[in-house]
C-alpha cells in the first residue's frame, strides 16, 4: 500500500479540499484524517454507516489524595510543568499535567497516583470495502502526535490486503502531529498558497519533511490570487529540484461545493478540472519506482 | 473601580488554520495607538513578515535534556523504568537518551541513585523582539524537526513583557490543543476568527467550547464574507455569540495580505474598518472587565 500524505504548513491552504478530491478520483479504499486537533474530512466524505468509536487514552494524569497529603510541597517544587497549585490544598491542573510521574516519585506520603485519562476518540468508518480512519482530540489535550499514530495504525489494520493507495489528510504546522503523520508515508504533497506567509510556511514544512527523506511534491492552490508569488514558488521548486504537480485556481464554486458536502470533483468547476491534473501528476510521482531518475 | 483597558491582553484564535488570525491581529495592533503584538504560532510564525520589525533582539530558547555520565552509571535502569515517554534506554550495557521524545521533566536525574545524570541545554527555537512603528513585535520561532513549541510560548508570554500599560494582541496557533490553551491562558478577552464554510463552522465550534471551558469572554469576527448565506454567522446567532465585525472577501485586501502588507497601514478603507473593529472590541473588553472585575 502506497501512502500519500497531504500537508501545507500553513492552515487553510486547501489540504482537505484537495484530499477529498483525490479520494474521489482515485476511488481510494483507505483514507485518514490526521488533523486530530481540527478534523474536517468527515464533513465532506459522507458515510453511510455509524463509525466504530474507541476511546483514546493519552498520557495518564496525576491525582493527589487529599487525605494522605501531608502538604510538604515536594510535588509542586519538582513539577516542571507548573501543574500543581497549593491554593486550598495541593491540586493537579490536569491540562498542564504531562503525566511524567515526578510528583508520584517524590511524594513521601504516597499521596499521588497516575490515573489513565481519555484524551480523545478514534473513529473508524468501514463500508463498501472502504476504510476511513479519523479522530478527535479532546480540547486542550496534548499528545496529539500519539493520536495521529493511532489513526494511521487503525487505517492500516482495517484496510484490506489489496489496497494499493491510502490518502492521508495532514494537520497544519510542523510540530508533533505533523512529524507523527510523516513517519512511514511514501510521499508528501505540499499544498502551497501564493502569499508571503504561505511561502514561508511552505519552506518550513519542506525542511521538516526533508529530515524524513520522504518524496515531496508541491502544488499551488488559489494560484491566480497572486501570480508573482505563484512564480516565486515554482522558481523555488525548480531550484530545489522538487517536482511541481500543478496549479489550482481560486474558485468560488469550490466554497459552494464544500458547503454542500461535496468534493470539488463532484461538480463541474474550474478548480475541479485543475485538481484532476494535479492528481494525475501526483499519482505518476507516487507510483514511480524510487530508484528512478528522481534520486 | 479600576477599569482595565490599557494593559488588556487579547487573544486571537480560530481552530481552523488560514481563517485570518494573523490578518486580524496584525491590523488591530497597527491601529492601536501603541501596542504589543505576540506571535504564538511558533510552528509557522507569519506576523513578522507583515511587520518587518527593526532593531530585532533575539534570544535562544532551550529545554533541559539529560546527559548520562557513563562512568557513574551502574546499569540499575531505574531511569529507564521511570521515563513515561520512553526517552531512555539501556542497550548493550550502555544508557541512551532519545532527545526528540524527552519532555524535560527531570525525573531521571532526580531518581538516579548514583547521581550519574545531569542536564544540558538543548536549543529548540528562539524569540525575537523588534519594533514596527507603533507596535512592539514579539515572535516565537520553533526549529524545524522539534515536536513542541510550548516552552517558546511560555517565554513569549512571560509577565515581564506584559506588565506594560499597553494593549497586547496574541496571535494564537490553529487548533484547540495544549499549545492553544497555553496561548489563551492569561488572556482577558478572546477574538474568534471564522470563515464562512462548513469547515470553518466546525472548527469555530471547537474553539468556542475551549473559550467557554476557560471562561474567557469572547466574540467573533467573520472573515472572507461573501454574499449569500454565512454558516458561521448562523452559528453565532444560534449560540448568542457577539459578532464584533465583518471583513468582506475582497481582492484588494487579498492582494495586500498575500504580499504581507498591513491593510490598515496601506488603505484608508481598511484603516476605517479595523479602527471600528478595535473600538468594538475595546468596548466589549471594558464591559467584561466591569462585569467580571476579578479578571
Amino acid at each position: 500500500m502506497k501512502q500519500l500524505l497531504i500537508l501545507s504548513g500553513k492552515g487553510g491552504t486547501g489540504k482537505t479540499t484537495i484530499a477529498s478530491a483525490f479520494i474521489k478520483l482515485s476511488v481510494a479504499k483507505a483514507y485518514a484524517d490526521c488533523d486530530v486537533d481540527a478534523p474536517n474530512l468527515h464533513l465532506i466524505m459522507a458515510q453511510n454507516s455509524e463509525p466504530e468509536r474507541t476511546d483514546y487514552f493519552g498520557m495518564p494524569k496525576a491525582e493527589i489524595d487529599v487525605d494522605k497529603c501531608i502538604e510538604c510541597g515536594l510535588c509542586k517544587e519538582n513539577c516542571r510543568f507548573d501543574a500543581i497549585s497549593d491554593e486550598n490544598g495541593f491540586k493537579v491542573d490536569s491540562f498542564a499535567c504531562e503525566g511524567c510521574g515526578v510528583c508520584e516519585a517524590v511524594c513521601p506520603a504516597d499521596a499521588v497516583s497516575l490515573k489513565p485519562a481519555v484524551a480523545g476518540e478514534l473513529m473508524l468508518y468501514a463500508d463498501n470495502n472502504k476504510v476511513f480512519s479519523t479522530a478527535q482530540l479532546k480540547m486542550g489535550s496534548g499528545t496529539s502526535g500519539k493520536l495521529v499514530t493511532e489513526v494511521k495504525k487503525q487505517m492500516k489494520t482495517a484496510a484490506s490486503a489489496d489496497t494499493k493507495l491510502a490518502i492521508i489528510d495532514g494537520s497544519p504546522g510542523i510540530g508533533c502531529p505533523v512529524i507523527a503523520s510523516l513517519s512511514g508515508v511514501n510521499m508528501v504533497l505540499i499544498v502551497a498558497e501564493p502569499s508571503i506567509s504561505g511561502i514561508s510556511d511552505m519552506e518550513r514544512i519542506i525542511k521538516t519533511a526533508e529530515t524524513f527523506r520522504t518524496k515531496i511534491g508541491v502544488c499551488i492552490n488559489k494560484h491566480d490570487t497572486n501570480s508573482a508569488n505563484t512564480e516565486k514558488i515554482e522558481e523555488f521548486c525548480k531550484e530545489k529540484g522538487l517536482p511541481f504537480t500543478g496549479r489550482i485556481p481560486f474558485d468560488p464554486e469550490a466554497v459552494k461545493a464544500i458547503n454542500n458536502g461535496q468534493t470539488i470533483v463532484d461538480v463541474d468547476c474550474p478548480s475541479g478540472s485543475a485538481v484532476k491534473e494535479v492528481f494525475n501528476s501526483t499519482m505518476k510521482l507516487l507510483f514511480k519506482e524510487s530508484d528512478g531518475a528522481e534520486t | 473601580m479600576a477599569m482595565k483597558s490599557k494593559g488588556v491582553k487579547i487573544a486571537i484564535l480560530s481552530g481552523k488554520g488560514g481563517t485570518g488570525k494573523t490578518l486580524v491581529s496584525v491590523n488591530l495592533a497597527s491601529i492601536a495607538e501603541k501596542s504589543v503584538y505576540i506571535d504564538c504560532d511558533v510552528e509557522e510564525p507569519n506576523g513578522h513578515l507583515f511587520f518587518k520589525p527593526e532593531k530585532v533582539r533575539e534570544e535562544i530558547i532551550s529545554v533541559k535534556i539529560p546527559v548520562i555520565n557513563e562512568s557513574l552509571c551502574n546499569g540499575c535502569r531505574k531511569c529507564v523504568e521511570f521515563c513515561k515517554f520512553n526517552a531512555l534506554a539501556f542497550i548493550k550495557n550502555k544508557p541512551y537518551v532519545f532527545e526528540e521524545v524527552c519532555h524535560s521533566c527531570g525525573g531521571c536525574m532526580l531518581l538516579c541513585p548514583e547521581k550519574a545524570i545531569g542536564e544540558q541545554e538543548k536549543p529548540i527555537g528562539k524569540v525575537q523582539e523588534g519594533v514596527s512603528g507603533n507596535v512592539s513585535v514579539h515572535t516565537g520561532i520553533m526549529n524545524t524537526g522539534e515536536a513542541s513549541g510550548i516552552p517558546i510560548i511560555k517565554n513569549l508570554l512571560n509577565e515581564s513583557i506584559l506588565d506594560k500599560e499597553l494593549p497586547v494582541f496574541v496571535d494564537c496557533p490553529p487548533g484547540s490543543a495544549c499549545i492553544v490553551m497555553e496561548s489563551i491562558k492569561d488572556a482577558d478577552y478572546c477574538i474568534l476568527v471564522a470563515e464562512p464554510t462548513v469547515f470553518g463552522v466546525h472548527n469555530l465550534s471547537m474553539v468556542y467550547d475551549l473559550v467557554r471551558l476557560f471562561k474567557k469572554p469572547h466574540g467573533v469576527v467573520l472573515n472572507k464574507c461573501l454574499d449569500g448565506e454565512n454558516p458561521a454567522e448562523t452559528f453565532c446567532m444560534e449560540n448568542n455569540i457577539p459578532i464584533l465585525g465583518r471583513i468582506p472577501f475582497d481582492n484588494e485586501l487579498g492582494t495586500l495580505n498575500s504580499d504581507a502588507k498591513i491593510a490598515a497601514r496601506e488603505s484608508k478603507r481598511y484603516k476605517a474598518l479595523f479602527s471600528s473593529l478595535l473600538e468594538t472590541v475595546m468596548k466589549e473588553v471594558r464591559h467584561e472587565t466591569t462585569v467580571n472585575p476579578q479578571r
